[in-house]
């Protein structure tokens, strides 16, 4: 469950203050939400506050339980977090070795970490893959190994921050099903209105406010009428 | 594999070098440098460069792979032992040139026959007793396995800057090369730090729980 009371963010910007999120407050309880709004429009620093990577200026952000800002470590060990751009996420050599980082601070013995990083792989479709350099990997491989990487520590919540937007369509397929089988509450930032459509409630923002909060057709109807808009 | 796989990367196999201990390969691995300085004279160099490349052949590295990886050090080793074959004489390039290029290949097949995470281990139990005067053992292993991940990575940014620069016709001005490469890298070092963030690396292990 993530509570968001007033939860705001307001950044100095030269001498004046730029809000990238507005005093926002709702409680997400359902196994899958979107975040859908147009580039810049405040998701990702929404998103950003789940799991303290972005810390709220104003306000108070409470996830499983835990004050997102007294508790962040322990935040962090329970919400798993994909990003973009998975380069930026994969930082071991191999692949295995990228999923068996994921394992060091809750699995020490080595093997163990091994078996457990290669037993993920195989769950989505990279075991022949265990011993591949990253950067030899394809974009839709490597997201599905920075995926993986999140899995691995199996996250009570997972937040995507627009998971698919860098791949085609077949990936994208591969990574949506994925995500749609995953047992954790997923918060899945997204431009892809048929993924969203496919939550259990959908927030649009706009402008660094949630301007709609509802059922997936209902706000993604709105969210089309929005951008039509001149 | 490609010419931007660092040239140490990790190659499975089960040679008598990838099943020596792991202890017996660092400890060789520093045992050749204090030989080199100790060794004098091109003959002795060039001995210990053919018995390092003899260790390469039987951890079984591929050889035009390790060729490409150690290339650069390759064309350092021979501007060096040039230039000090015409200040102080053919005997003492051919030493520097040797010992160097022997360094660069023992490592390689070091890294080429050790996982990185058992390099990261081993560093962290190295580290360890460091933590007292204020070393993070586990800070510092990461680090290294970074610089091996950031060197490919590294090379493609610059390859894409290079053709960035290329499609706008500016190819010969370095500024429109270097300026974008140093911002670009900025971006994803922050990129990478914030993914590590999220993954909780960095932070104290005893905020996370252990599974059996």
């Amino acid at each position: 469950m993530i509570e968001l009371d007033a939860a705001g963010v307001t950044v100095r910007s030269g001498d004046a203050d730029r809000v990238l999120l507005h005093p926002t407050t709702c409680t997400l309880t359902e196994r899958r939400v979107a975040l859908i709004g147009a580039n810049g429009s405040g998701k990702s620093t929404l998103a950003r506050l789940v799991n303290g990577l972005r810390p709220v200026t104003s306000g108070r952000v409470r996830t499983l339980g835990l004050d997102v800002a007294t508790h962040g470590p322990q935040v962090r060990a329970r919400v798993g977090f994909v990003f973009t751009d998975p380069d930026a996420q994969l930082v071991m050599p191999t692949a295995v070795e990228d999923v068996a980082l994921s394992l060091r601070a809750s699995v020490r013995d080595a093997r163990e970490r091994d078996a457990r990083a290669r037993a993920v792989l195989a769950r989505i479709g990279l075991a022949g893959h265990a011993e591949t350099p990253v950067h030899a990997l394809s974009g839709g491989q490597k997201q599905l190994l920075a995926l993986a990487g999140v899995l691995a520590t199996e996250p009570e919540i997972l937040v995507c921050d627009e998971p698919t937007t860098l791949l085609d369509l077949r990936w994208r397929r591969v990574v949506d099903g994925l995500l749609d089988e995953v047992d954790a509450q997923v918060l899945l930032v997204t431009h892809d209105l048929d993924a969203a459509a496919r939550a259990d409630r959908v927030l649009v923002v706009d402008g660094g406010r949630v301007v709609v909060d509802g059922p997936p057709l209902d706000a993604v109807a709105e969210y089309r009428d929005r951008m039509a808009a001149p | 594999m490609s010419w931007l796989d660092p040239a140490g990367l990790y190659r499975p196999g089960t040679s008598l070098v990838h099943r020596a201990p792991l202890w017996l390969r660092l400890g060789g691995l520093a045992a050749l440098g204090v030989a080199l300085v100790v060794l004098r004279g091109p003959w002795s160099a060039l001995a210990v460069l053919a018995a390092v490349i003899g260790l390469a052949a039987l951890a079984r590295l591929p050889w035009r792979a390790t060729l490409r990886g150690v290339l650069p050090a390759l064309v350092t080793a021979v501007l060096v032992a040039a230039y000090q074959t015409w200040q102080r004489g053919w005997e003492v390039g051919v030493e520097v040139g040797a010992d160097l290029l022997s360094l660069v290949l023992a490592a390689t097949v070091v890294t080429a026959t050790t996982r990185a995470d058992v390099l990261l281990d081993a560093a962290v139990r190295t580290l360890r007793p460091l933590r007292r005067v204020g070393v993070d053992p586990e800070a510092v292993s990461l680090a290294i396995s970074l610089m091996l991940r950031t060197m490919p990575a590294l090379a493609t940014l610059a390859g894409e800057t290079r053709d960035a620069a290329r499609a706008r016709g500016l190819e010969r001005s370095p500024r429109a090369l270097l300026v974008p490469l140093a911002v670009r890298t900025v971006g994803r070092a922050r990129a990478t730090g914030e993914a590590l963030a999220a993954r909780g690396l960095g932070e104290t292990p005893a905020d996370r729980p252990v599974r059996s």
